[in-house]
């Protein structure tokens, strides 16, 4: 799958590297904006509150 | 006999070969994909998020210290005695700012000469994972008769009262507010089911109870890195200094550091 991405990115060689990189950079942003808060949801340990007023 | 083997291979793998193949690689690679992203995600949680929330914390903290005038009396009197409450007479108690407003800062020597960590209003998520310490709404506010109760994660997003099972009995536990200083001295805590809301009562644990005292209680999660039972921290006001007359001489260097001196 990503053999298959590499050999389709447009470019040289080192131009395909890079757009690699940038690409993994985005997943990562989006990982730790979106999906990581979302995720943490679903963990127990955050939790320090007394009483359901605040569980997430 | 081989290299025909390998001729007729190179030659023509049947069609549902060649798609078996592929998709047993596509699906491996989304499972180490997806490995790759829970180790990702165990790394921001216990990591990441104390970065962030530290960073924010300290800005909370500038923002409290610009809001003091940026002059605090920051050179005690070092020659006064320890004072006590009388001398001030009752301690001043503010009324609550409004939901994520700043309360102050609470300073534990006992976690480290540099725990500054700021006290907000409202114990949700958005208070307790960036901003500090929580203050529960319902409870009375720093100095009151009463109980003065805040929330703060044990782990992740700062980890704030991290080392709340470190409290020794007598140790002093600093709230810096606009009014003053209040010095409350931890007596014991607690282990407790997170449902036990009645040690937010104004006398701990004792629902109708009229106080008397002024208690400081401060929840986190229990054990660590788990969330089964909440740890509870329970201190009593000992004394509290108004702002005019400069922080208690034991923590005036991380007062000074905190906010500035102007």
């Amino acid at each position: 799958m990503y053999g298959w991405i590499f050999r389709h990115l447009p470019g040289p060689l080192w131009l395909r590297i890079v757009t690699s990189l940038v690409l993994i950079a985005a997943a990562l942003v989006l990982m730790v904006q979106f999906l990581f808060p979302w995720m943490s949801h679903y963990t127990q340990f955050t939790d320090s509150t007394i009483g359901a007023a605040s569980q997430p | 006999m081989v290299l025909q083997e390998k001729a007729r291979q190179a030659a023509a793998p049947p069609a549902g070969v060649v798609i078996l193949r592929g998709t047993v690689q596509i699906v491996g690679e989304l499972l180490i994909t997806a490995g790759i992203i829970l180790l990702l995600f165990v790394a921001w949680q216990l990591w990441w998020t104390n970065v962030e929330s530290d960073a924010r914390q300290s800005e909370v903290i500038k923002e409290f210290a610009q809001d003091l005038g940026g002059a605090p009396p920051a050179s005690p009197d070092a020659s006064a005695p320890a004072v006590t409450g009388e001398e001030f007479g009752d301690p001043v108690v503010s009324a609550a700012p409004g939901h994520a407003g700043t309360i102050g800062i609470m300073y534990i020597p006992r976690f480290g000469p540099n725990y500054t960590r700021p006290i907000v209003e409202g114990t949700t998520s958005d208070v307790l994972d960036t901003l500090g310490l929580g203050h529960y709404g319902t409870t009375a506010m720093p100095g009151a008769v009463g109980n003065f109760a805040v929330a703060g994660h044990r782990q992740t997003h700062g980890a704030v009262l991290d080392n709340i099972h470190t409290l020794v009995p007598g140790d002093k536990i600093y709230v810096q507010t606009r009014d003053g200083y209040y010095v409350y001295v931890f007596r014991n805590n607690q282990i407790v089911m997170p449902s036990r809301t009645d040690v937010l009562e104004p006398v701990p644990t004792l629902p109708g109870a009229v106080p008397t005292e002024r208690y400081l209680t401060m929840t986190s999660c229990n054990p660590r890195f788990g969330a089964e039972e909440r740890i509870i921290a329970y201190s009593l006001l000992d004394s509290w200094r108004p702002a005019s007359a400069g922080p208690p001489a034991e923590i005036a260097d991380q007062v000074a550091a905190a906010v500035g001196k102007g």
